[in-house]
């Protein structure tokens, strides 16, 4: 069936750019769709057009994890009734779960840095930041790695799949309380949720609508000693409910339909997709076009990216390093372009926490806020800290260790920046060319062209203000 | 301050500009402009706030202590402080004698105590109930802004350009001082600060691409904070207060010697962490209460000493208070309504508000008898002098205790 989609897209839509792909050009595409943008991948590209390179990244992105997840994950223990402990046991219990959930965010930088097809991760983090779960109100660090498959898993699937599986999820009935909500006590903050972030969007909806929608999901809740989905019929309120217009004896199910069906969650979806792709100004006409095919398409995910990686808004001049930077497009990508060994993956959990991207635990249920917000006078002051510790010029701080072990690792670094930059091939290796590489436009510092291209050449580059953004 | 005065951010001045063009065209704009109450002068009245974060959720009964109630008693066998080891206030409530350092506070009248401060419904999650406090949201709304981002951000009228910064984090997560355009510095010490800040020279502001322009002028405030604190702490002499040792002690050092170097700052962000207290609590909580009272007595020495503790206004405030009854475990879960302490030169001491009562419990839990957000009202209007909040704090108004 995709490959079919593929085959009618490539057809219907006009190939306005057939030509060869700028390295400008292509180092974009790489770097919205996959933190980074190595020599190599931009090479690649280069032969394709637009439309064509766009479609390869796209049908090449997975489903899967490339990287083996902890051990812990493979089973479900259930979890004991913290309540009934004794302090000590309980505390025991806690830490488990405090080292497991740092094994987990640790997983998936690894993942993302490892991941042969990044653009998967880029699409597994973006809904993460839509269907968010925080791992400190779940607790079960298993419940939150297993949302994290079934997000990977339809990242480039399906929508109205994906929706599904997510208001069934462990996690997630976890999180928005979805398992304690029945029909003598109907909890809303699922329904309220649903409506608001990962569907309607706010205003599109009234506070009826919430309250029906909650009565239509009572009893979706989980088995403790499965770590499952189990609807609990004797906790279904199966009367009439009445929502957006329609009304019936509704489930869940049924609310699900009916929300599927409504212009806006299209509309919505496609409004977040520009901001992470685009630029911070959706264009509100654009954003209706590719809704619209977005319907169409029956919320397949991939011809709606691909027609959005095809827009004319996307490859426009002025949209070029218009977007900033989250931590972990910092993190990863530096990690990834320079292929800097990590030896603690430990310490990239710090450093996002630190620059306000927990991975697994958004600072609240809207998610990361992301644009201008992820720039502070504080996180400024720690990218610039962090970068300088991952290229090797940083200060003690932020790594681990004392100053002589930091000192050690600054070196070998460094030396290994040195080494990138004097291996690149012949057609990178101008300071115009490597910068074009590094950075989205051209730098602030407008010095830094004057100099030849070397390893002091890409640790100028990264302290420029431009290299913040994408 | 020289030099400083070309800083108005390039959005007040676009604001700025936009109304000039309206009023020319005659369009009404009554309204439009709210007039910030206190003096011209020094940026927010040259007044510091010192938020002062109780992390964990402090045991609001066992601070302010209701010891000539029986049902006090009652529900707590074996942590209730003993009537002789309370430091009476009125005929009802005293301080846990912990707090002792603070009553000369309260004898010279510096010292007021808001009572029973919550929200309603109650939510017992640590990270939930203190984002609602950092918000100042309603329970069951999500905001990501700080409520000082907030208020400041709905007052366009209050001049912060001489600040070096709005916000200064000394200690714990950036909570009522993050996001919006508040100009918020977290740092542990001054001089790792300033060597982190050299690095970046500002570079202009001036781009057509305005995610570089935020940045950039981010860069120019990270700047223009650490010339100022480095010129003023240059020629700053140094404190003859000794702090208590520990975490809170340090931070509130740090901060003493920022104000009486004369750095101008709006809030000032400190926390103290082990107030979730569920076993133990009866070794525990008074030894924080102790570090507390005796960090805010030398806090108020250094500042009285610098001549500038009336122009300092501190405030606790936590996530929540505990539940009546005390566990199996010797300590308390997590409940609701806690009192919480306003002190500072300009402070009229006392009590304010009611005292939740212990008969007339929710659930096991006490009913909050005042809303939280009177107290950010007291900084913002009381304090600072902004305009009655229209939306960040839902209409609270402030609580009458400055002078």
């Amino acid at each position: 069936m995709r490959l079919a989609v593929f085959v009618t897209l490539l057809l219907i839509f006009p190939v306005t750019h057939a030509g060869a792909l700028a390295p400008d050009d292509a180092r974009h595409l790489l770097a919205r769709t996959g933190f980074a943008a190595a020599p190599a991948d931009v090479d690649a590209l280069g032969p394709l057009g637009r439309t064509e390179a766009a479609a390869r990244l796209i049908e090449a992105a997975g489903a899967q994890a490339s990287v083996a997840p902890p051990e812990w994950t493979r089973a479900w223990r259930p979890p004991p009734r913290l309540g009934d402990m004794e302090p000590e046991a309980r505390k025991a219990v806690m830490r488990a779960w405090r080292e497991q959930g740092r094994d987990l965010k640790a997983w998936w930088y690894l993942e993302m840095i490892a991941s042969p097809t990044p653009l998967t991760e880029v699409m597994t983090l973006f809904w993460h930041n839509h269907f968010t779960s925080q791992l400190r109100k779940v607790k079960a660090p298993y419940l939150m790695y297993r949302q994290n498959v079934v997000l990977r898993r339809h990242a480039l699937g399906n929508f109205s799949e994906m929706l599904r599986a997510v208001a069934r999820d462990p996690a997630m009935l976890v999180y928005l309380d979805g398992a304690r909500n029945r029909d003598t006590a109907p909890n809303e903050n699922f329904a309220r949720e649903l409506l608001e972030l990962f569907t309607l969007g706010e205003g599109h909806y009234s506070e009826t609508d919430i309250k029906e929608t909650a009565r239509a999901f009572t009893g979706w809740s989980l088995e403790r000693g499965t770590g499952e989905f189990r609807f609990r019929r004797a906790w279904h309120d199966g009367g009439e409910k009445s929502l957006l217009g329609h009304r019936g004896r509704f489930g869940g199910g049924e609310v699900l339909d009916i929300l599927l069906a409504h212009p806006r969650t299209a509309e919505h979806v496609t409004e977040k997709l520009w901001r992470a792709f685009v630029s911070d100004q959706p264009e509100p006409q654009e954003v209706a076009r590719l809704a619209q095919l977005f319907r169409d398409f029956d919320y397949e995910i991939r011809p709606l990216l691909f027609a959005l990686l095809t827009s004319e808004a996307f490859w426009r001049v002025e949209n070029r390093g218009r977007l900033i930077k989250s931590p972990t497009d910092l993190i990863v990508g530096t990690v990834r372009q320079f292929d800097i060994p990590i030896e603690r993956p430990v310490v990239l959990v710090r450093l996002g926490r630190r620059l306000g991207q927990d991975l697994f635990d958004p600072p609240n249920v809207k998610g990361w806020p992301g644009g201008e917000a992820w720039i502070t006078a504080d996180s400024l002051i720690g990218r610039q800290t962090m970068l300088q510790f991952l290229t090797g010029a940083g200060e003690p701080g932020m790594g681990p260790g004392d100053g002589r072990a930091m000192a050690r690792r600054s070196k070998m670094v460094a030396a290994l920046i040195d080494r990138w930059a004097a291996g690149l091939p012949e057609h990178w290796s101008s300071a115009q060319s490597l910068t074009g590489l590094l950075v989205p436009v051209a730098p602030v510092d407008a010095a830094v062209l004057d100099r030849d291209a070397s390893g002091a050449l890409v640790r100028r580059l990264l302290m420029d203000p431009v290299y913040q953004l994408k | 301050m020289i030099g400083q005065r070309n800083r108005v951010p390039d959005s007040a001045r676009r604001r700025f500009l936009r109304c000039g063009v309206a009023l020319a065209a005659g369009l009404p704009l009554a309204g439009l402009w709210p007039r910030p109450s206190h003096a011209a002068g020094a940026s927010l009245g040259g007044r510091v706030l010192v938020l002062l974060e109780l992390n964990g959720g402090n045991d609001g009964l066992n601070t302010v202590v209701p010891y000539d109630d029986r049902l006090y008693d009652r529900a707590r066998p074996s942590l209730a402080v003993p009537r002789d080891r309370v430091l009476q206030l009125d005929e009802r409530l005293g301080l846990n004698a912990a707090l002792e350092p603070l009553m000369p506070l309260w004898r010279d009248g510096e010292l007021a105590i808001a009572l029973g401060l919550g929200y309603q419904p109650p939510n017992r999650s640590h990270f939930r109930s203190i984002e609602i406090w950092n918000t100042a949201s309603d329970s069951d709304e999500v905001l990501h802004d700080g409520w000082v981002a907030r208020v400041l951000g709905e007052a366009p009228g209050p001049d912060r350009d001489d600040l070096a910064a709005d916000g200064l984090v000394l200690g714990g997560v950036t909570g009522p001082l993050a996001g919006g355009r508040l100009r918020t510095v977290v740092m542990r010490e001054p001089e790792r600060f300033l060597r982190q800040a050299a690095k970046m020279t500002p570079m202009g502001t001036a781009a057509a691409n305005p995610a570089l322009s935020h940045v950039l002028r981010v860069r120019e405030e990270i700047h223009a904070s650490a010339s100022v604190m480095e010129s003023r702490l240059q020629r700053a002499p140094a404190l003859d207060t000794r702090f208590p040792q520990g975490p809170l002690g340090r931070q509130l050092a740090v901060a003493a010697r920022l104000i009486a170097a004369g750095v101008p700052l709006g809030a000032i962000k400190v926390s103290q962490t082990g107030y979730d207290t569920h076993a133990q609590q009866a070794g525990r909580h008074p030894r924080l209460l102790e570090q507390l009272a005796a960090s805010l007595a030398a806090f108020r020495e250094a500042l009285v000493g610098a001549g500038l503790w009336d122009r300092v206004l501190v405030m606790t405030y936590a996530e929540f208070g505990r539940r009546v009854a005390e566990n199996a475990s010797n300590g308390t879960d997590h409940g609701t309504a806690a009192p919480h302490f306003i002190l500072g030169g300009r402070v009229r001491g006392g009590l304010y508000g009611m005292p939740p009562a212990l008969g007339d419990l929710d659930g096991g839990d006490l009913r909050p008898t005042m809303d939280f957000r009177r107290l950010y009202a007291t900084a913002a209007q009381g304090w600072w002098g902004l305009p009655p909040s229209r939306e960040a704090l839902a209409g609270q108004r402030p609580l009458p205790c400055l002078s």
